[in-house]
């Protein structure tokens, strides 16, 4: 089997184009006239468009983010367009998409993992949902998985306006103030009371248009004693030109239940990637975060969670993988304010080809967080000596009787291991491969076996050709 | 002699800043077992390691031919492939790499050993039984934690498993007590008998091979292979020690050294 042949099919798993024909899209940049034409073609509640005119004009007058993480200079709002859509109605079934929009699923093996292991599949081409689907059992249940806008219109709509933006308020800062005024697509999930869905669901986000931002909104509230696993994939083809993607994730973990949310990240090398998610545990709730990060060409990605209730806790479990031209800060961010609250942090950094990885935390102790206790650990693996990893770990503890922690390592693939795994019938690439794989294991093993599957090809796609 | 399998030729290699092997022959048959003895930082490992390809180490001059093919100039995984092995005296730690799914990758490379996931299967249970190892290692990270005595029983796991035509025992029997001393002999005889393997077995005691039936003992010192013999030489230095092939080694550096006095590469050793 030859090496070249396997990288070509893997790449063509994300990297092609569609052409954008007899597509809607709106005229680049940012203006109350754009901002007023995406609420009217959703035919939203007025609320919702003073939400977005907000939006627009806090965007307006916050300023962006200085002294912070990789530049992002070559974004400019003047050269993307928030809204394409393909033009097709929301489908329940694959046959009712477009072929070019299908095919692009297919490629990317959605409807084969809804067939095999999934409740529910929401499908987003460039600003619009194009398909979404659950299964019958699940909605028997009680349990809502549909497009947000739809949710809009039904009895719902209460629900939503009571959380829509107010973990991530419009003021949080400059891209979630965007984020409220042009946001398009994403997923509505209810999980009532006690509900156990043994399946997960998952929604995949495409952005295929070139110069084009997506601005999904994710909002997802299980409700006490319920438990829900949410898979969230984002893939795009790489254009020569910025695109942008600043969605918006807000999750509601009540009482007693439980939420893993996995993410696969694999944008394309031309994307800014500035997306904001949160999360907020009530009493003995639990959250767990399963994050890879492989694409995208600078990301500002940190995902906080609020441990609100007493004995509520989570887990994150992250890596973060920078190639060339990449500039990645990720981390994340807790906030424990119960009780008995506990947080455990484990990450793993990679950089190579001269790519900088920056793993940030935050842990804030508040201080009605009695016993809290909070364990912090970053691995970094550096391929190569022309690239960069860092760890800027923060802590702010206020109640003395919490207990905080942190470890960091840095440490690159020996020479001694790479003879030894040749001297086996390794290649080179193979025997740098298997290391790094063997790095990532530890949060691979997190993922459901498919999306582990995935990260390890993604893996040796960075991988190939990493040797000179 | 047998079907000629490794021959090397004047090869002369070292570090970047330091040649350690000088002008090394040496030539292994099919099916023979050769021993490389020599006082401690001598050589022999350099020896072992610049046979399977570690490009730590530079060839200066002379070549390598295996199995009827020049690999002087071949990586490490082609060597491999072509069916060296070299069990380490200190084999790496690879984390989050379990060993079964190691074991699998490797043999899969080798399509010649048939291995369908039920063959291999049975196969690494046969010899995890065989080598005393508990079946629990095989779910655990490649070598990481393991004892020096389970990490060697695992490379003549994959030494059995591999089935190459030469094998490089570097210091397999150190660090052994009895008990995995005996399994170690024991899959060493086993290699040679059931699949006609060859190996070169460095070791700078003899302890290991009461197990072994060897065709040729080879001394090595300073970089040099100063003597060639049967098994019966291995008694003989038991007896005597290496003393007299230094002084040997060292009266033939000095007269090197006078031949070429601006050369000082070897005394420099010293």
């Amino acid at each position: 089997m030859s090496k070249t042949k396997v990288q070509d099919v893997d790449r063509s798993m994300y990297d092609f184009i569609k052409p954008e024909e007899g597509y809607e899209r709106f005229e680049d940049g940012l203006t109350p006239e754009i901002v007023r034409a995406i609420s009217e073609k959703k035919d939203e509640p007025d609320w919702m468009l003073e939400l977005r005119l907000k939006g627009l004009k806090k965007y307006h007058e916050m300023s962006m983010p200085a002294n912070w993480g990789p530049s992002i200079e070559g974004l400019d709002m003047d050269h993307i367009s928030t809204y394409v859509s393909p033009k097709t109605e929301q489908a329940s079934s694959w046959d009712d998409v477009p072929e070019d929009v299908k095919d692009t699923f297919e490629k990317l093996g959605i409807p084969e993992a809804e067939r095999s292991y999934l409740a529910g599949v929401g499908a987003q081409y460039d600003s619009e949902l194009v398909y979404h689907s659950m299964q019958d059992s699940a909605a028997k249940q009680g349990v809502v998985y549909s497009g947000i806008e739809e949710a809009l219109h039904g009895p719902f709509e209460d629900m939503i306006r009571e959380h829509f933006m107010k973990l991530v308020p419009i003021t949080d800062h400059k891209f979630a103030a965007l984020h409220a005024a042009v946001w398009s697509g994403g997923s509505f999930v209810y999980v009532p009371e006690g509900v156990q869905m043994e399946y997960p669901l998952q929604s995949y986000f495409r952005l295929n248009a070139k110069g084009a931002g997506q601005f999904e909104h994710t909002l997802i509230i299980v409700e006490p004693g319920a438990n829900l696993h949410f898979i969230e994939g984002c893939s795009a083809p790489k254009y020569n030109v910025a695109n942008l993607h600043a969605g918006c994730v807000e999750l509601f973990v009540g009482k007693g239940a439980r939420l893993r949310y996995s993410t696969i990240e694999n944008w394309s090398k031309n994307m800014y990637n500035l997306n904001t998610k949160r999360s907020r545990i009530e009493e003995d709730g639990v959250m767990e975060w399963v994050s890879g990060s492989f694409g995208s060409h600078v990301s500002y990605l940190y995902p906080t969670t609020i441990l609100a209730g007493d004995r509520s806790s989570c887990e994150f479990t992250g890596i973060t993988f920078a190639g060339k031209t990449q500039n990645l800060d990720t981390g994340c961010k807790v906030i424990l304010n119960g009780k008995d609250t506990k947080a455990s942090v484990s990450t793993k950094s990679l950089s190579k080809d001269g790519g900088i990885s920056t793993f940030r935390s935050s842990i804030v102790v508040n201080k009605h967080a009695e016993n809290a206790l909070a364990t912090v650990s970053c691995q970094s693996l550096m391929i190569d000596d022309i690239s960069r990893s860092d760890t800027i770990p923060a802590m702010d503890v206020r109640c003395q009787s919490a207990s905080v922690g942190h470890e960091a390592t840095i440490g690159s693939i020996s020479d001694d291991t790479v003879f030894y795994l040749m001297s086996r019938g390794c290649s080179e690439d193979e025997a740098r491969t298997m290391v790094v794989n063997g790095f990532a294991n530890p949060i691979s093993k997190e993922l459901p076996l498919e999306y582990a599957a995935e990260m390890n090809n993604l893996i040796k796609l960075e991988m190939e050709g990493a040797i000179g | 002699m047998a079907e000629e399998l490794l021959t090397i030729s004047d090869l002369t290699a070292g570090t970047e800043d330091k040649t350690i092997l000088h002008d090394v022959n040496l030539t292994i048959g099919r099916g023979e077992s050769h021993v490389l003895m020599g006082p401690n930082g001598t050589g022999k490992s350099t020896l072992g390691h610049v046979i399977m390809g570690d490009p730590v180490y530079k060839v200066a001059s002379g070549k390598i031919v295996f199995d009827g093919e020049d690999i002087t100039e071949k990586t490490a995984d082609k060597r491999s492939l072509a069916g060296i092995f070299l069990s380490y005296q200190a084999p790496v730690e690879v984390p989050g790499v379990p060993l079964y799914t190691f074991l699998r990758t490797i043999s899969q490379m080798r399509p010649e050993l048939k291995m369908t996931p039920k063959n291999f299967r049975k196969r690494v249970s046969e010899l995890a039984a065989q080598l005393s190892i508990d079946e629990e290692f095989l779910g655990r990270d490649l070598n990481v934690g393991f004892s020096g005595g389970e990490k060697k029983k695992i490379e003549m796991l994959q030494l059995l498993l591999l089935q190459p035509k030469l094998a490089i025992l570097d210091e397999t029997d150190s660090g052994l007590d009895v008990d995995a001393l005996s399994v170690v002999s024991r899959a060493i005889s086993s290699y040679m008998s059931d699949y006609n393997g060859s190996i070169l077995l460095i070791t700078h005691n003899t302890r290991i091979l009461e197990h072994v039936d060897v065709d040729k003992t080879h001394v090595m010192t300073h970089g040099h292979i100063v003597e060639t013999g049967d098994a019966s030489l291995i008694a003989t230095i038991e007896q005597q020690g290496f003393e007299s092939y230094e002084k040997e080694a060292a009266a033939e550096l000095a007269d090197e050294a006078e031949g070429a006095p601006e050369g000082a590469d070897a005394v420099a050793e010293h």
